[in-house]
């Protein structure tokens, strides 16, 4: 059996959520599956199901030089920008 | 200091550096993911705990399972139905978060049928009669709800994830469970005697569920410092008794304990000593029911092997045919 990541839209208008794992022979039976483990209780109006060996994942110990370059680009927030009191919020 | 002795995969010392952050992560309240850095111990005891706890869900589902077909209505039966499900349904979420740590299914899967692996003690009593459906809903699940509660806020993420999903669930087991003492209690005076008999059955072996007393438990300490454990064994099985004594008393239900009294000095019950004896020998194999537990599990996998075969037979067809 292969293991799927399932995902779950719990009404429209969301995204779909990671929300665990099953096993499955195939993609119609890990949407069965999905259906009975993961919403027996109103949690979802759609459901997707990706083979987990489909998804290529960041590598967490480079974290660093991938996400923290953000942070020192400050002027991509609207609070770098002060205001006169006057205009307030804009 | 919590570092000292901790060895990796390959048996050498864990790398101090890393060690420290680690610790500072989860110092931090931050959560663990399955691909960061973690001790090996911390891996470990996590798949030792997380197994555990989803083999005790697939296997609870026996006591209860053995009254599907002789609830005394149809409403309790859709209801029971109900729990048993969601019991199979626990089980499969914290195998999926398991897995996340390095172990396959199927491997947990040979840990638990070749008796490596253990499960909660309680599912090794009897269920003889429909009041200890009553029972086991309204103390075993109200006791894994003590346990479970805390375990929202563990320091690995998938874990704390599944915990949250799973005590959603459980308190309508519970709830259904104190249903059923209350409709027995308030019943015949035969009706009565069952609920208390239930009662009597279940109360010592659901305090043992939270484990060997805090003097006597040797994995605490260390997992309250990676909080994967957030309240020790006594603290929560106190908690337990505070909470369950006055519900009994409502349904004019007596706790099958001589000692039992409140304590006003210390704000809560004082009880009596638990036969640590009976534990250690049903955690051991040697309970009331644990043979013929495993022996319904070996049965239910065998006998499954067809139907994983024909959907592998079935996917690979489909493959072909495309």
């Amino acid at each position: 059996m292969k293991l799927y990541e399932v995902f779950i839209r719990a009404k429209s208008g969301l995204n779909h959520r990671h929300v665990g794992s099953l096993h499955a022979a195939d993609a119609q039976m890990a949407l069965q599956n999905a259906r009975d483990v993961y919403t027996r209780r109103e949690e979802g109006v759609s459901i997707w199901v990706v083979e987990a060996a489909a998804i290529s994942a960041s590598n967490p110990e480079q974290s660093e030089e991938w996400f923290d370059p953000a942070m020192d680009k400050v002027y991509r927030y609207p609070t770098f920008y002060p205001l006169d009191k006057e205009v307030d919020n804009m | 200091m919590y570092s000292q002795g901790l060895q990796d995969a390959k048996g050498g010392p864990e790398p101090e550096g890393l060690l420290k952050a680690f610790q500072k992560r989860i110092d931090n309240e931050e959560k663990i993911e399955p691909r960061d850095w973690m001790p090996e111990a911390y891996r470990k005891t996590l798949i030792r705990q997380m197994s555990q706890h989803a083999h005790s869900e697939i296997v609870g589902q026996l006591p209860e399972g053995n009254w599907i077909t002789r609830a005394p209505t149809l409403k309790r039966k859709m209801i029971l139905l109900a729990k048993v499900q969601d019991e199979a349904g626990h089980g499969l979420y914290i195998y999926s978060a398991t897995e996340t740590l390095g172990i396959t299914r199927d491997e947990m899967t040979r840990q638990l049928l070749s008796g490596e692996a253990k499960y909660s003690s309680i599912f090794n009593y009897p269920t003889p009669s429909w009041a200890d459906m009553g029972a086991i809903g309204w103390l075993v699940d109200g006791a894994a709800i003590m346990n479970q509660v805390p375990l929202c806020r563990a320091s690995y993420g998938p874990y704390a994830r599944s915990m949250i999903r799973i005590c959603k669930e459980e308190s309508f087991h519970q709830r259904q469970g104190y249903d059923i003492m209350t409709v027995l209690a308030r019943g015949t005076a035969a009706q009565k005697k069952m609920a208390q008999d239930a009662l009597n059955r279940t109360w010592w072996p659901a305090l043992m569920m939270f484990g060997p007393s805090d003097k006597d438990s040797k994995h605490s300490a260390q997992s309250m410092q990676w909080k994967i454990k957030r309240f020790t064994n006594d603290d929560l099985r106190q908690k337990f008794v505070d909470a369950t004594v006055p519900q009994a008393e409502h349904l004019g239900l007596t706790i099958p304990d001589k000692d039992l009294k409140w304590n006003e000095d210390r704000g809560h019950y004082d009880f009596g000593e638990i036969d640590w004896q009976e534990f250690m020998e049903v955690i051991k194999g040697n309970g009331p029911c644990n043979k013929q537990r495993l022996r319904a599990r070996q049965k239910a996998h065998d006998e499954g092997e067809w139907v994983r075969k024909a959907a592998e037979v079935y996917q690979q067809k489909q493959q072909d045919a495309a």
